[in-house]
């Protein structure tokens, strides 16, 4: 697993990014680079621009200034030229090399388990029906809910509803996942089997970018932890490397400390 | 007062009254579909629209909710043909006024839905890759239709009544064919006990579709 990324052929390259809403500077010059096959989590207190800079990168929020590239192909905006923001067309097509988890789910309600995953296979990715049901199975049974496939989302429990949402976003291949805080909406009790399906995609090499409080988790699977304050980053590193720069880093230091007030 | 209710005229004239039903049965659901597209568009349109489409839309929503259908249907059928030259007969004429009188409803009732589809939905299908048409087919009108079928059941039942209005060009539907009872029998208590019992099996037989119809889509959430 790659813990250093000073190499120019980063699959995600986040550089200088800033984002202001209004006179609120919510990105200051982020900048982050993911590899391939890493597994990225991003902690920090609320308010600090993590769910920001995650929306950045598929483009659900664009951003004032700074790049973002993905394969080597900018984001959000034309290549050539001045700053100009794609079109829609593009934009969609860019989204489809991305998957994204969200907190509150965001199934479609009038689509069943299975049709939630095969609305973006047969729409965007132009499978006939037979295959995008056999893709939509095939992952429904890797997050474990092969037996929901008729199931409505209103019909299934938080943890099975985030594992749908899982399977629709990894069912179209995308080159990097977003996740968005995709347990804290959850039941206690239910985090865990979300969990652990996170931890056997990562184990398959998916790279990964996840805003999360899971300090836990984010200490036994991430490749890399990244500690945003003020819409900055504040530290990046190994999670050990991280975790031992508790006594330099106040910010890191008071954060962890509320943390644990909060969860122990 | 010695008034003997007596229905054998009426019934002799029933036909007056079944054929009215159905022409008022149709002109209900041509109205409705055509105020159906006015109103889809019109909302769809709204929604991703700059302040002036904005503005043109809300001014003819405003303008058809603030005046009486009566005077829509005096104005199209007597006070157009006057200014243009166009020929009508009264059926289409208020075929017309009821269309765009349904769907200045209409807009409203889709624009709320449309308003109402959860930010998060709409967010998944970008993430996903879903062009911006897709997203309007595929995620939001299905849930704003959802959202909408009560309202909209109420809306058609409503503009199915206000077909009577009709009645006042002259339009042989169910309302005229009472009136024409009346006139040539006198058996006014008798034409309007029936009249309104048509109405209301009629109405309330609506009703009970739309309801299952709401039933299934709701099971469907």
């Amino acid at each position: 697993m790659a813990t250093s990324s000073n190499d120019t052929t980063a699959l995600l390259d986040i550089a200088g990014v800033s984002k202001a809403f209004g006179s609120v500077e919510v990105l200051r010059a982020v900048s982050l680079k993911v590899d391939k096959g890493e597994v990225v989590t991003v902690i920090g207190p609320s308010g600090s621009g993590k769910t920001t800079l995650l929306r950045c990168v598929n483009f659900l929020e664009s951003y004032d200034s700074g790049s973002i590239r993905i394969d080597g192909k900018e984001v959000g905006f034309r290549e050539a030229g001045a700053r100009q923001r794609r079109s829609e067309r593009d934009l969609a097509a860019m989204r489809a090399e991305t998957g994204m988890v969200f907190q509150s789910f965001n199934l479609f309600p009038h689509l069943t388990a299975a049709g939630n995953i095969m609305l973006g296979l047969t729409k965007v990715r132009g499978k006939s029906k037979a295959e995008a049901r056999q893709i939509a199975e095939h992952w429904l049974g890797r997050v474990g809910l092969a037996h929901k496939a008729e199931s409505l989302p209103a019909e299934l429990s938080g943890g099975q509803q985030q594992r749908v949402g899982i399977a629709r976003a990894v069912a179209m291949e995308p080159k990097i996942l977003l996740l968005d805080e995709i347990t804290s909406a959850l039941d206690p009790e239910l985090v865990g089997e979300v969990l652990a399906v996170v931890r056997s995609l990562a184990e398959d090499g998916m790279t990964m970018v996840m805003v999360t409080h899971e300090m836990a988790f984010a200490r036994d699977a991430s490749s890399r932890i990244v500690f945003m304050a003020d819409g900055g980053v504040s530290a990046v590193g190994p999670p050990k490397e991280i975790l031992a720069q508790e006594t330099t880093n106040e910010r890191l230091r008071s954060f962890l400390a509320r943390f644990r007030a909060s969860h122990f | 007062m010695g008034y003997a209710l007596n229905f054998n005229l009426i019934w002799r004239h029933f036909d007056k009254l079944w054929g009215g039903l159905l022409l008022s049965l149709e002109l209900a659901v041509i109205s409705i579909a055509i105020g159906i597209v006015i109103g889809l568009v019109l909302a769809v349109w709204y929604v991703s629209a700059g302040r002036v489409v904005r503005g043109i839309i809300a001014a003819y929503v405003e303008f058809i909710r603030n005046v009486p259908l009566i005077l829509l249907v005096y104005l199209v059928f007597y006070g157009v043909p006057t200014v243009v030259d166009l020929a009508y007969d009264a059926p289409t004429s208020f075929v017309l006024t009821l269309s765009v009188y349904s769907g200045a409803y209409l807009v409203e009732v889709f624009r709320s839905g449309l308003e109402a589809v959860p930010r998060g939905q709409l967010d998944a299908g970008k993430a996903i890759g879903l062009t911006p048409w897709q997203r309007l087919v595929h995620v939001r009108l299905p849930t704003m239709l959802r959202i909408t079928l009560p309202a909209l059941s109420n809306t058609f039942i409503s503009l199915f009544k206000d077909t009577s209005i009709a009645s006042v060009i002259s339009v042989p539907e169910l309302t005229y064919g009472a009136q024409w009872i009346n006139f040539n029998t006198f058996r006014i208590v008798e034409v309007y006990l029936v009249t309104t019992a048509m109405y209301l099996v009629t109405g309330y037989t609506l009703l009970f579709g739309l309801r299952l119809v709401e039933r299934r889509f709701r099971a469907a959430r």
